[in-house]
C-alpha cells in the first residue's frame, strides 16, 4: 500500500500573535514551527495503515527550505520518504499550492506507482483555506471527503467516518482516493530515539516549486481588535468559593 | 444588478442559521437567489436528482457548477461550515476559480473584491484581493446577524450527474442521541495541564453536573490521553459560547482562546496570576485549582441544602 501525506510548516504562536513590520507574516523570530494538529494526525494515521497493510508512507510539503524540519519529524515517527517543494518562503495561494503539489504527486506516481491513499489535513493551521486537498483530488481525478475522524481500508475501498453534531456519517470511497482528516482520529505517537537518528540521516528529495498564481492574493495580515477586559479577582485559594458561588447565582446558574 | 447565488444547508426544510447569515451577507452584494438541494421547495433554485438522496459533496458541487455555467451569476456564496467549505472547494476546483473561505467583509473595488477573511481559526485576519468572473466565497459564521429572507417560488434545476459521483455520498448514517453537549451547554467547566491527571477531572465533572454543564479541556489534555478529543475546545477542537466558561489550569494559548472567546463570561482558576487566561478573563481565582474546586463544590452543595 502506497500512502502519501501532505503537511504544511507553520509557526506555533503562544498567547498572542505578533506580525512582521510589513504585515505579510507572523513574526516568528522567537517561535518554534509545527504543522496543523490535523496533519500530525494524518501522518499518524498513514503510519498505522502501513503497520496494518504494509507498504510505505511518503510525506510531502511545499514551503521554504526550513520545512525540511517538519518532514524529518514525520520520518522520526515512521514515514519512509520525504519530498520538499522549495519556495522562497512567501505565502502561496491555494490554487498555486495545489497545482504544484498535484504536479509533484503525478511525477512521483509516474515513477513509482499510484498512491492508494493520499491524506491531507482538514484545513491548514495558518491560512485555513479548506481547499488545497480538494483541488489536488480534482487534478488527479480522485474522490475526496473531509472532516474524517476514522478510517479503515478493505477490499479496495476506504471507509471513512465523519461526525456531524447529531450523527455519524460513513463514506465508502474506491481506491485510489483521498481523505482530509481531523485531529482526534488518533493520538499521535512521539518519536523514538532510533526514529530521531533515522530522521537525521534521511534523504529529503528537494526540488524548486514554480508558482502559477491563482485569483486570490493576500495583501496583508491584521490582528483582530482585542476586547479590553478588566479581570475581577474573586479571591485567592479556597476562601474564594463563596464569591464564586455568588457569581453562579448572579448568572442564574444555580 | 449582481446576481448572487447562495447555497443553503437545511435539514428537511429547517435552514441552518449559518445559511441564513450567508443569505443576509449576500443581500449586501446584489440580488440573492437561494440554491438548495432536495425535495423541500425553499424558493429560488431547487436542485433535484435521483442520485442526491443524502449529503454528497462531489455531486452537489457538480450540480452547482452546472447551475453556475447555465446562469452565470457574479457571485456564489455558502456558509463557512464544514459542508459549506467542502462543497465550495469542489465547485472552485471544477470551475478552476479561486475561492475565499470564511470571509468577514467584502469591499467591491472595480471588477475585483477587496475582502477580509479569517485565518488561524479566528486569531488573525487577512486582507486579500479576489479577482474572478464568478466570485466564490464562504461567509464566516456569526459575522452578520441573520435577517428575514423573502423566499419566493422555486424553480427545479435537474443536473446531469454521472453515476460515478455516488462514490462520495454518505454510505451509512447513524443518528446519535443528544444529551447536554459541549456546544449547547450553558456552562463549560474546562481543564488544562494544571488539572494534572485524568482522575483530576472528577471534581470538574462533579461541578459541571451540578450546574447542568459539560466538561471541556485543552489540547495538552487530549494529547496526554486524559480526555477524549471530543472534549477539546479550540482551533482544532470545538467552538463553544456558553454563559460561563470556567478555565481551570489552562494558560490561554491563542489556539485555545479562539475556541471559547465567544463565551459571555469567563472565569479563570489558575495559580499563575500572570497567565494570559487570567488577564483576559472577566473573573479569576488565583491558586491551586483542586482545593478551590473542592471548596466551590462544597459551597454549592451547602447553599442547595440550606
Ligand atoms: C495549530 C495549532 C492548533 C492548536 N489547537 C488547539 C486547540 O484546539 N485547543 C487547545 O487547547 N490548544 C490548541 N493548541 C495548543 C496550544 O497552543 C497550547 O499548547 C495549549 O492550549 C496549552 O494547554 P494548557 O493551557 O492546558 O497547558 P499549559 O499552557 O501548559 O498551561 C497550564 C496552565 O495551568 C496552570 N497550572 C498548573 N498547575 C496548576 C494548579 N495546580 N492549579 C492551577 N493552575 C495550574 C499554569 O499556570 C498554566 O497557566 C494548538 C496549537 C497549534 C499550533
Ligand atoms: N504548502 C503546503 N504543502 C503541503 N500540503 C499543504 C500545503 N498547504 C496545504 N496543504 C494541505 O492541504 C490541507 C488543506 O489546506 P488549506 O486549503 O490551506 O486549508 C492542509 O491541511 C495540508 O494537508
Amino acid at each position: 500500500m502506497r500512502l502519501l501525506v501532505c503537511v504544511k510548516r507553520v509557526p506555533a504562536p503562544g498567547a498572542r500573535i505578533n506580525l512582521t513590520e510589513d504585515a505579510q507574516a507572523i513574526d516568528a523570530r522567537h517561535l518554534s514551527f509545527t504543522v496543523s494538529p490535523h496533519e500530525e494526525c494524518a501522518v499518524e494515521e498513514a503510519i498505522r495503515l502501513k503497520e496494518i497493510h504494509g507498504g510505505s508512507v511518503t510525506v510531502m510539503t511545499l514551503g521554504p527550505a526550513e520545512a525540511e524540519e517538519q518532514l524529518r519529524y514525520a520520518v522520526s515517527v515512521g514515514a519512509d520518504q520525504a519530498a520538499l517543494l522549495v519556495t522562497n518562503g512567501s505565502d502561496w495561494d491555494p490554487q498555486a499550492t495545489a497545482a504544484a503539489l498535484a504536479a509533484r504527486i503525478a511525477e512521483a506516481e509516474a515513477a513509482d506507482g499510484v498512491f492508494d491513499l493520499i491524506l491531507v489535513g482538514n484545513e491548514s493551521a495558518d491560512s485555513g483555506g479548506y481547499q488545497v486537498g480538494v483541488r489536488v483530488a480534482h487534478t488527479l481525478g480522485r474522490p475526496i471527503v473531509g472532516g474524517i475522524k476514522g478510517l479503515a481500508i478493505e477490499d479496495g475501498f476506504v471507509s471513512a467516518r465523519r461526525e456531524t453534531g447529531s450523527a455519524v456519517e460513513v463514506y465508502r470511497l474506491p481506491l485510489p482516493a483521498m481523505v482530509a482528516v481531523k485531529e482526534g482520529i488518533n493520538l499521535p505517537r512521539y518519536p523514538t530515539l532510533p526514529g530521531r537518528l533515522k530522521a537525521k540521516k534521511a534523504e529529503v528529495a528537494s526540488a524548486p516549486a514554480s508558482a502559477n498564481p491563482g485569483g486570490l492574493v493576500m495583501n496583508r495580515l491584521l490582528t483582530p481588535a482585542e476586547q479590553k477586559t478588566t479581570t475581577t479577582i474573586l479571591g485567592r485559594g479556597p476562601e474564594a468559593a463563596p464569591a464564586v458561588v455568588d457569581l453562579f447565582e448572579e448568572l442564574g446558574l444555580l | 444588478m449582481n446576481r448572487v447565488l447562495v447555497y443553503i444547508e437545511h435539514d428537511d426544510g429547517v435552514i441552518a442559521e449559518t445559511s441564513m447569515q450567508a443569505l443576509t451577507f449576500g443581500g449586501g452584494l446584489g440580488e440573492v437567489e437561494v440554491v438548495s438541494v432536495g425535495e423541500t421547495a425553499l424558493g429560488g433554485w431547487q436542485i433535484q436528482h435521483p442520485l442526491l438522496t443524502d449529503y454528497a459533496p462531489e455531486a452537489i458541487a457538480e450540480s452547482l457548477a452546472q447551475l453556475v455555467g447555465a446562469e452565470m451569476p457574479g457571485v456564489v456564496l455558502a456558509g463557512g461550515t464544514e459542508r459549506g467549505n467542502e462543497v465550495m472547494a469542489h465547485v472552485a476546483a471544477l470551475l478552476d476559480l479561486p475561492l475565499a473561505a470564511n470571509v468577514t467583509e467584502v469591499r467591491p473595488s472595480g471588477d475585483a473584491w477587496d475582502l477580509t477573511r479569517i485565518r488561524w481559526g479566528g486569531s488573525l485576519l487577512e486582507e486579500a484581493t479576489l479577482t474572478a468572473i464568478v466570485k466564490l466565497a464562504t461567509v464566516a459564521p456569526h459575522v452578520i446577524e441573520a435577517a428575514n429572507f423573502p423566499f419566493r417560488a422555486a424553480t427545479v434545476f435537474t443536473p446531469e450527474l454521472a453515476d460515478e459521483l455516488a462514490r462520495t455520498m454518505v454510505f451509512e448514517r447513524v443518528t446519535l442521541s443528544e444529551g447536554i453537549t459541549l456546544t449547547t451547554a450553558p456552562v463549560v467547566v474546562s481543564g488544562g495541564r494544571g488539572v494534572g491527571s485524568p482522575e483530576g477531572f472528577a471534581v470538574l465533572e462533579e461541578l459541571a453536573g451540578m450546574l447542568g454543564g459539560a466538561v471541556g479541556c485543552s489540547r495538552v489534555v487530549t494529547n496526554n490521553g486524559w480526555r477524549p478529543h471530543s472534549d477539546q475546545v479550540g482551533q482544532t477542537g470545538t467552538r463553544v459560547a456558553p454563559n460561563l466558561y470556567i478555565a481551570c489550569g489552562i494558560s490561554g494559548a491563542i489556539q485555545h482562546w479562539v475556541g471559547m472567546m465567544a463565551s459571555k463570561n469567563v472565569l479563570a482558576i489558575n495559580n499563575d496570576a500572570e497567565a494570559p487566561m487570567v488577564t483576559k478573563a472577566d473573573y479569576a481565582v488565583i491558586g491551586d485549582l483542586h482545593p478551590i474546586l473542592d471548596a466551590i463544590v462544597a459551597e454549592v452543595r451547602r447553599r442547595r441544602a440550606g
